[in-house]
């Protein structure tokens, strides 16, 4: 077996394939090397020095990481040498961070404290370099805070921003000890490419890259008697949640969340599901009135393939970098800033309250959506349509705050109005979900039948690919939608920006015949989004994909034009799909950006 | 044996090259196989510092597979106290350019490039006419092969020779994980050599006269010779071609003031030896010599007794505190902490025996640092600081 060699490692023989790292394979004799710079979502950089392990007759030590293993290694994980050298480091890394810890977001979650403890490092022999350093702290975005004396130059959001989103926001700049990662020119968070999507916080060992938290406004909303606190829940939280609780990846919380919500004190625990599902109507109408447009009227100014518009990173990542297709984006806002809109308008008249007195609160697995609510444009209500997003991490911190004993919560349901989903409302939260339920609804309103699929499973867009194709053919129409007999709808979805650059450079060069495209900024949809637990890592994602596909066959109701709540709404408000009020509340405009 | 000690001067590197024509042409009518070969035979180690087998390096490339090749001249001579390059580039750069060649033929690559020190751009135009000259003899023997110029930027880490790929490649100069190794990954992650350009000029003196004359210089294990830089408290700084194997004893009787206190042998990244220990070192490769053997790029700095070794070794680590790329922890934070610790010491805020503590740490520096400079980084912390400490404390 030439592809196979044999080592040991701390005395114990193993055979791997040849390209295997010292670290995986230590991990199959169970024996666990500390990484810092390593994530399983990246490349390796081999610049944390903390694997190191000795190879027998070799001086100096290996990075475990970024070594493949040889035939006849002989590696030890734990001697004395690799233990000093290790703790140096630890030592070193520590000397140059903040380790102010009890100050830190990421306090009691962050892997550079988790090793310090583990080696019990309890003096600080090595000079302090803290003071030496001109460390600043970017807080100016409305979704990322940006702290560099807590960076540890691992590189890890280097490498996030630029592998899994090609946006390259983040960059290294100086050397020696001025080595520092930042953005061009230096400019805050803010100013520069950056989507918000939060990937750089969700790979961040330390708490150099945290989220802007919001718990204490929320709290104090809720406090405040005169405000009405409605809350909704994104797709994604709900089977992500449960880490962050202690709970094992994919555990499905829905009720257990909603009972947890209302007892924080929320006036109404709503759901973000309701208007995926509204997201659905008013999208599938633009796709089928564009395609309409094309096919019958020959409009040449109708923009396809339509792209979906509900990931706030994928928007500024299109604003910035494809700024001439943004007529191609979908019109519909996201479910949340629908949400958002209906929330001070439907739902603040249907419950006799005045919009001023609502405090709009969602959960999202995602800090790009607290970007989206700060838009100027999301105003539509006349007030600011959403007040302050929450991830799926604040929630956590909130319900560990109440001291809720979560294991004892009973199950509850959603309060009504806006509260009602169905399956397709709640695969959004995951890579392929938006595309499904477009195709559940469209197919179906087009040619009177269920999508041709067993269960109602769209198989061929779910999945982690990077990029997914998949078409369908439409047979037989009913009359209103003739013109698409025989019409082979076609599809792609993308998940992470990276992914979505190969999808636009496609477009780009008029190699694509797509009518409809999913894009999300992060990998594997909202369920990987960049506020979600931490870690995050393949693994992971593949668990919370199966969890959401769960709820979804789970859900008496599969197709969003089935979802009843969503059919009063549009008896009641919005008299139709596309509609004049529809117009003003649920859709809005993008914004040409720079590249820098 | 004791007169492999001695000092010997030679004349190989600087010696004319106005036959190169005639050399480039008879070397490309042999064997590859029979060219690397003599490399092998004539035991020529890299004379950058790190001292890899040159031949060897060659051969590895030529066996990897791969439609694309590259053959890299590494001119960012960038280590304190060395000059030796700048001057072969100036004096006799058709050598260099007719090793690339030979090279290129030889593992099966059509593009050279010379990597040049951001801070040698004064050489760059003379150099460039001496390339087009060479393309002209190179189209006329119908020989493919390009040589082009690129320009660094002043970044010392550069000089590692993965870091001068990624700078090459567009990147930022941090040095790569090895494995792989440039003989199968190099630049734009195809098999390259890349050779210090003194390598280069010693390959033509043995396409010239063959590997024995070459061989039958230095001493077992360091064979040849080797380009002095040599600066400081000396009468007679400049370049001087020794043989290897040489004692220190012996250097510096031929280039001390008579005053020699110590000598820094390897540039910032080398070692310092105490004239206690002048005896017993010896310059070359880690062979069978008794005693200290010390390999170096050629950077010979002598110290009298007016100077201060906090002073030295305050000024070397300044220069890596800033010259370190910054990617590798032990390297950026451990120059910090050396720089730092030595002036606490000095100072009086830390204890003497603080010292110790920075002993063990460029200990981890030396074992784990991700390249070259990072592991060397300290030895001259641990050489000053073990033979001088009384210096870094009062």
């Amino acid at each position: 077996m030439p592809n196979k060699v044999n080592l040991s490692i701390n005395g114990f023989s193993i055979e791997v394939s040849k390209d295997t790292t010292i670290l995986d394979a230590a991990k199959e004799l169970g024996i666990t090397i500390p990484t810092l710079c390593y994530h399983k979502d990246l490349c390796v950089a081999g610049n944390c020095r903390v694997c190191v392990v000795e190879v027998a007759g070799q001086k100096r030590l290996s990075a475990a990481c970024a070594t493949p293993c040889e035939e006849g290694m002989e590696i030890l994980t734990n001697s004395l040498k690799v233990r000093n050298s290790r703790k140096h480091i630890i030592e070193l890394l520590l000397s140059e961070h903040n380790a102010d810890c009890t100050k830190c977001y990421r306090n009691g979650n962050c892997e550079l404290q988790e090793l310090a403890s583990e080696y019990k490092i309890m003096t600080q022999d090595f000079l302090e370099l803290v003071p030496h350093k001109n460390y600043t702290i970017d807080a100016y975005s409305p979704s990322i805070i940006k702290d560099d004396s807590k960076c540890i130059r691992c590189q890890r959001c280097v490498r996030t921003c630029a592998e899994l989103q090609g946006v390259n926001a983040l960059t290294c700049s100086h050397k020696g000890d001025e080595m520092k990662i930042t953005t061009f020119y230096e400019k805050h968070m803010r100013e520069v490419v950056c989507t918000n999507c939060g990937q750089c916080i969700n790979h961040c060992p330390t708490g150099a890259l945290v989220e802007k938290n919001y718990i204490e406004q929320v709290w104090e909303a809720i406090a405040d008697p005169k405000k009405h606190v409605v809350v909704q829940t994104a797709p994604a939280v709900r089977v992500g949640l449960g880490e962050e609780l202690g709970l094992e990846p994919g555990t499905r919380l829905t009720g257990k969340m909603v009972a947890a919500l209302k007892r924080l004190g929320f006036d109404s625990v709503l759901d973000t599901d309701f208007t995926a599902d509204l997201t659905i109507i008013e999208e599938g109408t633009e796709l089928l009135t564009r395609l309409k447009k094309a096919l019958v009227d020959k409009d040449e100014t109708v923009s396809l393939p339509m792209a979906t518009s509900c990931s706030p990173g994928w928007i500024k990542y299109i604003e910035h970098m494809y700024p001439e297709y943004l007529d191609n984006l979908s019109t519909c806002k996201s479910p949340q800033q629908m949400f958002g809109a209906l929330a001070k308008t439907y739902y603040a008249k249907a419950r006799n309250l005045e919009p001023e007195n609502i405090v709009s609160v969602s959960i999202m697995p995602c800090t790009a959506k607290k970007f989206e609510a700060y838009r100027p444009e999301m105003h539509d209500s006349g007030y600011r349509d959403v007040n302050y997003v929450l991830t799926t991490r604040e929630l956590a911190i909130l319900i560990k705050q109440a001291g809720l004993d979560f294991d004892r919560l009973d199950e509850m349901k959603y309060d009504r109005l806006m509260g009602e989903s169905t399956g397709a409302g709640v695969i959004f939260g995951a890579t392929g979900g938006v595309m499904e339920a477009a195709l559940r609804t469209a197919y179906e309103i087009v040619t009177g039948r269920e999508v041709p699929f067993k269960n109602l499973n769209i198989t061929p867009v779910r999945g982690m690919e990077g990029v997914k194709e998949a078409s369908i053919k439409i047979e037989n129409p009913v009359e209103d939608w003739a013109f698409l007999d025989g019409v082979e709808l076609k599809c792609a979805i993308a998940h992470g920006l990276v992914n979505a650059k190969v999808v636009m450079d496609k477009i780009k060069q008029g190699e694509a015949d797509y009518h409809f495209i999913e894009f999300m900024a992060c990998p594997g949809g909202c369920l990987g989004g960049g506020g979600q637990p931490i870690p995050t890592n393949p693994e992971i994602r593949q668990k919370r994909m199966e969890a959401i596909y769960a709820e979804d066959g789970d859900m008496p109701i599969r197709k969003s034009h089935d979802n009843p709540e969503v059919q009063k709404l549009y008896k009641d408000f919005l008299k139709e799909p596309l509609g004049e009020v529809s117009h003003h509340l649920l859709h809005t405009k993008y914004t040409k950006r720079e590249r820098f | 044996m004791a007169n492999a000690y001695q000092l010997k001067r030679a004349d190989f590197v600087f010696r004319n090259e106005n036959d190169y024509e005639k050399i480039l042409s008879k070397t490309l009518k042999r064997d590859k196989q029979d060219i690397i070969n003599e490399l092998i035979s004539s035991e020529l180690k890299g004379r950058g510092g790190a001292g890899f087998p040159t031949g060897l390096k060659w051969k590895l490339t030529s066996e990897s597979k791969s439609e694309e090749k590259y053959v890299i001249c590494n001119a960012d001579e960038g280590e304190p106290g060395t000059f030796k390059d700048r001057e072969i580039l100036s004096k006799v750069p058709y050598k260099v350019l007719t090793a690339m060649a030979v090279c290129g033929h030889v593992i099966g690559a059509k593009k050279g490039f010379i990597y040049l020190r951001g801070e040698y751009k004064f050489l760059q135009k003379e150099l460039n006419k001496a390339i087009e000259e060479f393309k002209y003899f190179c189209n006329e023997i119908k020989l493919d092969f390009d040589i082009e110029i690129f320009m660094g930027s002043g970044a010392y880490i550069c000089g590692e020779e993965t870091a001068l790929m990624e700078s090459m490649e567009g990147k930022r100069g941090e040095p790569r994980n090895k494995p792989p190794f440039p003989t199968t990954d190099g630049y734009m992650g195809k098999p390259t050599v890349i050779n210090n350009v003194e390598t280069l000029a010693h390959t033509f003196t043995i396409f010239k006269y063959g590997a024995k004359k070459f061989y039958d210089l230095g001493v077992q294990y360091s064979r040849g010779t080797k380009l002095f830089s040599v600066s400081g408290d000396t009468p007679k700084p400049g370049i001087y071609e020794l043989e290897l194997g040489m004692s220190l004893q012996d250097f510096v009787y031929e280039f001390g003031d008579g005053d020699t206190k110590a000598v820094q042998v390897g540039g910032a990244s080398g070692f310092l030896v105490p004239r206690k220990k002048f005896k017993d070192a010896a310059i070359g490769f880690k062979g069978k010599l008794t005693g200290i053997s010390l390999p170096t790029g050629g950077s010979m700095m002598l110290f009298n007794s007016s100077r201060s070794m906090f002073n030295v070794l305050d000024n070397y680590l300044e220069f890596f505190r800033e010259e370190s790329c910054g990617q590798c922890t032990p390297c950026r934070v451990g120059c910090q902490q050396l720089l730092l610790g030595i002036k606490a010491v000095k100072r009086g805020d830390k204890p003497a025996s603080y010292l110790e503590k920075l002993m063990r740490l460029t200990e981890t520096m030396q074992y784990t640092a991700k390249c070259g400079l990072g592991q060397s980084v300290a030895n001259s912390f641990s050489s000053i600081v073990g033979n001088f400490r009384e210096e870094m404390i009062y």
